[in-house]
């Protein structure tokens, strides 16, 4: 048995007479004659064109660069504010053109808009293409095997040749192929699922966007600093920042009272090279959920780490940030308390030496303290303090005080972790003349003039805690998990026709993929391998 | 309380075992594989020059050294994978957290992906790129990304950390191998290689026409591609996930999640030029080369010197 292999490595189907093939090729698009409903349809198809859409993607890539060039008002505020005080001429400009707020600006939407548009115009035909061949026959067999991208004659007697459409039929559809017999032709075809699959991607997409858009609006983020022992109860006025989505209302939030018990970190104590590491946070917090609509009431305790948020009703509780917070009682000098707590610090560096404000609106003459916090002191030889370990080994507070006006009056929001000292005078520390103080655990020293003294009474640590709600992000998943799934569907799943067609000299196969088909000449190979094989010719000879 | 009493409450002791001097050892196999590379690459420098010859004798040899390249990769890969398992056992955690470990764990899959699509004989001929990539790799790991072996930070610590960054990196190798076969096709299809009239761009083109045909590159690059896609996607959705854990949102267009989206849509306009017209061929190579430089630029400059939550590049 001979058989010669042919194929065609002319990809362009659409010449191929008569009939289309290949139904995913696209159409070029002529200019429309000059009426308006003919410019509509123009510009619609231009939209929802593969170049428009291939072009649009690829400015979509390129509009997401500056975003990740410039502070975002979204990601890092605190850039965009440093940003302008070091670029004030630029800044502006910048900010004009929205390039702080990349991916909520004028621009990018316009970009990602125009871009689903073209996607729903381009997928809603496609599915209705789709259900159609889903329903219908393979496509009759093509004029010429020898055009299609795979081919092959083989030789066989008439005989055995008779026998062929049947046995190929039998065969394509063990094979899991779609097929018709016609005559001496058989068409097969299988794979629909590349186009299932491909289809689910787009309007998968379709699905992430609306819930995160939806999700978004309804969602809200709140960030609150809590020291250990105190409680905070989830309303507006209990956070120290709060970022509502655009459809928030304030009933959404559920009254629960969260309490952190405690706060435990551990430090690397042992391994050489990673001494002063953090190695566990955890934040002991006790939550009381009062009864409310469709929620019953409830108390819960828990560990929150920073991969492992507390799950409340309507909302998480995630571990965002920690620090000490040292105790300080401040007192007159007739021994009346005038300031006392623990106050959170800012850590500045890794070994944790944090930076606290004190404010004492309540003395005789107002008065604020800068202080510095070192777990674990250390002096250098500049005669700078430094910390040598995170955890409080040989704890330090220094301080610098300043008296004069706090400025608290003028009812503006004050940042509590600065002092604004433009309108005050330094009375202990840097040039004032005085040394600035310091305090080890448990100390007490005498502020400067009449100011009385000051006491280190304790050390605590405190927690950054945020509150987030986003209903979205569950459908957000579940439409992302599903394009995931139909865009895997669509490169893998092979879509592809096979034809056979009994000839006078024996038989000819040919096929003809949509997109790259590794598999599409081994294919053709085999069906011809399949019906010149042994078992063929003696099933066909037996009868006869 | 006394500062001692106070310190012994907050101060937990906890086990983990870092093993610098076993961190060290796995950088020498680092380094020994490196000479390995160096070789695998010298031969199959050779080879394709060799096969470039006019000299007939000459090629009909070349096939010898094509061998020993393969054997020098192997080689290669194995100590690499010696040392990059020991640098996992000195930390007692997956290699991949910092700038040296993704390096050395994502070239390792780079070259153990292509000694397996050996298989599909059109690849040999980027042998020469692989190991001259991992070179490159590697060299400036060793050089400028090695830090000790250090413990996670508590964000890291979790499953998610293996399976994402794993992932991801898979990906990027997939990204690897069909950008080195984009690139090749970009110089088969360039018409200043097809006109060539000096010398030395004639070899250069005569190595050219040992690689398959423009059309086989092309559709390898695409196989590659989409593989990479795949895990790509994936990579994305659950780095989504985890930042749902960590970082209290899914998507916050943090740097790296930034850069993330734009390969991402690079890779989904690749796919796109693949099916229109005008935009197969050249095109699409050029978009799969972008592709790939938005990986390298994201791995490099982007962990490097932009701002972000990820900081990890322990540098
Ligand atoms: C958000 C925007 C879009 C993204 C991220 C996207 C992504 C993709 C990806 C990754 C593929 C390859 C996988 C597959 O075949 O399923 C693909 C294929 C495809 N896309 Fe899109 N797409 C988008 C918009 C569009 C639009 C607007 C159109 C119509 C103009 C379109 C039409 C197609 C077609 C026809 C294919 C099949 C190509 C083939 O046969 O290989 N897509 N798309």
């Amino acid at each position: 048995m001979v058989i010669s292999k042919s194929q065609s490595k002319e990809q362009a189907l659409n010449s191929v007479a008569g009939e289309s093939v290949n139904d995913f090729e696209e159409q070029p698009i002529n200019a429309p004659a000059l009426s308006l409903g003919g410019w509509a349809r123009w510009i619609w198809r231009q939209l929802t064109s593969m170049r428009t859409a291939l072009l649009l993607l690829l400015l979509l890539a390129a509009a997401a660069v500056p975003g990740s060039i410039f502070p975002q008002r979204s990601a890092d505020p605190n850039g965009v504010v440093q940003y302008f005080d070091n670029n004030p001429t630029v800044a502006p400009i910048l900010d004009s053109i929205q390039l702080f707020d990349v991916y909520t600006s004028a621009w990018f939407s316009a970009i990602y808009i125009l871009l689903f548009i073209s996607l729903i115009g381009c997928v809603v035909p496609r599915t209705g293409v789709h259900a159609k061949a889903l329903r219908s026959a393979p496509p009759a067999a093509p004029k010429l095997f020898s055009r299609m991208p795979a081919s092959l004659q083989a030789k066989l007697p008439a005989a055995l040749a008779k026998a062929v459409p049947e046995a190929a039929a039998a065969l394509l559809k063990k094979q899991g192929y779609r097929v018709v017999r016609d005559g001496k032709d058989v068409s097969a075809e299988r794979g629909y699922l590349r186009e299932t699959g491909n289809l689910v991607f787009h309007f998968s997409l379709i699905g992430v966007l609306i819930a995160v858009g939806w999700g978004g609006g309804l969602s809200y983020s709140g960030q609150r600093v809590l020291v250990e022992g105190e409680t905070f109860v989830n309303n507006l006025a209990s956070y120290d920042s709060f970022s509502p989505g655009t459809f928030f209302s304030e009933d959404y939030l559920v009254p629960f009272a969260v309490k952190l018990d405690k706060f435990e970190v551990d430090f690397d104590f042992t391994n050489v090279t990673n001494v002063g590491t953090p190695l566990d946070f955890r934040a002991y917090v006790a939550a009381k959920v009062p009864a409310s609509d469709g929620v019953d009431a409830q108390e819960k305790t828990g560990v929150i780490r920073v991969n492992e948020p507390l799950e409340l009703p309507g909302s998480h509780v995630y571990l965002t940030g920690n620090g000490y917070a040292p105790s300080i009682t401040i007192r007159d000098q007739d021994g009346n308390i005038t300031y006392s707590g623990a106050t959170p610090f800012l850590p500045q560096s890794s070994t944790y030496t944090s930076l606290g404000v004190i404010k004492v609106p309540d003395a005789a003459e107002q008065f604020g303290i800068i202080a510095f916090f070192y777990p674990t002191v250390d002096e250098l030889e500049s005669g700078a303090l430094t910390s040598l370990y995170p955890a409080p080994i040989d704890p330090l507070l220094t301080m610098n005080v300043y008296v004069g006006d706090l400025g608290l009056e003028s009812g503006a929001p004050k940042n509590v972790y600065a002092l604004d000292t433009s309108e005050m005078t330094q009375v202990a520390g840097g040039k004032s003349g005085v040394k600035g103080l310091r305090l080890a655990l448990g100390e007490t020293a005498d502020l400067p003039g009449e100011l009385g003294t000051v006491t280190f009474d304790g050390l605590k640590r405190f927690a950054s805690l945020d509150v987030s709600y986003n209903p979205g992000g569950i459908w957000v998943l579940i439409f992302a998990l599903l394009s995931l799934a139909g865009v895997t569907t669509s490169l893998l799943v092979p879509r592809r026709r096979v034809w056979v067609r009994q000839t006078a000299s024996g038989f000819e196969v040919a096929a003809l993929a949509r997109g790259d088909d590794p598999m599409l000449e081994k294919v053709v190979a085999d069906v011809a391998a399949a019906l010149t094989s042994e078992d063929f010719v003696s099933n066909n000879t037996k009868g006869k | 309380m006394t500062p001692i009493t106070l310190a012994s409450t907050l101060l937990t002791e906890v086990g983990i075992d870092l093993n610098p001097e076993l961190a060290g050892l796995a950088r020498l196999l680092i380094q020994a594989s490196m000479i390995f590379y160096t070789g695998a690459f010298l031969s199959f420098a050779f080879h394709l020059s060799r096969l470039s010859s006019m000299d007939k004798s000459a090629r009909q040899n070349a096939s010898k050294l094509e061998r020993v390249g393969i054997a020098l990769l192997i080689g290669a890969a194995v100590i690499h994978a010696a040392g990059v398992v020991l640098r996992g056992v000195s930390a007692s955690r997956v290699p991949w957290a910092n700038m040296y470990e993704f390096a050395i764990t994502g070239s390792l899959v780079v070259v153990v992906i292509f000694l397996f699509a050996l298989i599909i004989k059109d690849i040999r001929l980027i042998a020469t790129f692989v190991a001259g990539f991992n070179l490159l790799i590697l060299g400036t790991a060793d050089t400028v990304f090695w830090v000790n072996v250090k413990s996670l930070m508590p964000a890291l610590q979790s499953y998610w950390l293996v399976i994402h960054v794993l992932v991801a990196v898979l990906a990027t190798a997939f990204f690897n191998i069909a950008a080195a076969l984009s690139i090749a096709y970009v110089f088969k299809t360039a018409k200043w290689v097809q006109n060539a009239k000096g010398k030395a761009t004639a070899s250069f083109k005569r190595i050219l026409d040992l690689f398959a045909d423009a059309e086989k590159l092309e559709r390898l690059a695409y196989r590659f591609n989409i593989i990479g896609f795949i895990l790509w996607s994936f990579t994305l959705i659950a780095g989504a996930i985890w930042a749902e854990r960590a970082w209290h949102r899914y998507w916050g267009w943090d740097t790296k999640e930034v850069w993330t989206f734009i390969i991402w849509t690079i890779y989904a306009g690749y796919l796109h030029a693949n099916a229109t017209r005008g935009w197969t061929g050249k095109r699409s190579a050029w978009l799969s080369i972008i592709g790939f430089l938005a990986i390298l630029f994201n791995f490099t400059i982007v962990n490097m010197y932009f701002k972000g939550l990820h900081v990890y590049s322990g540098l």
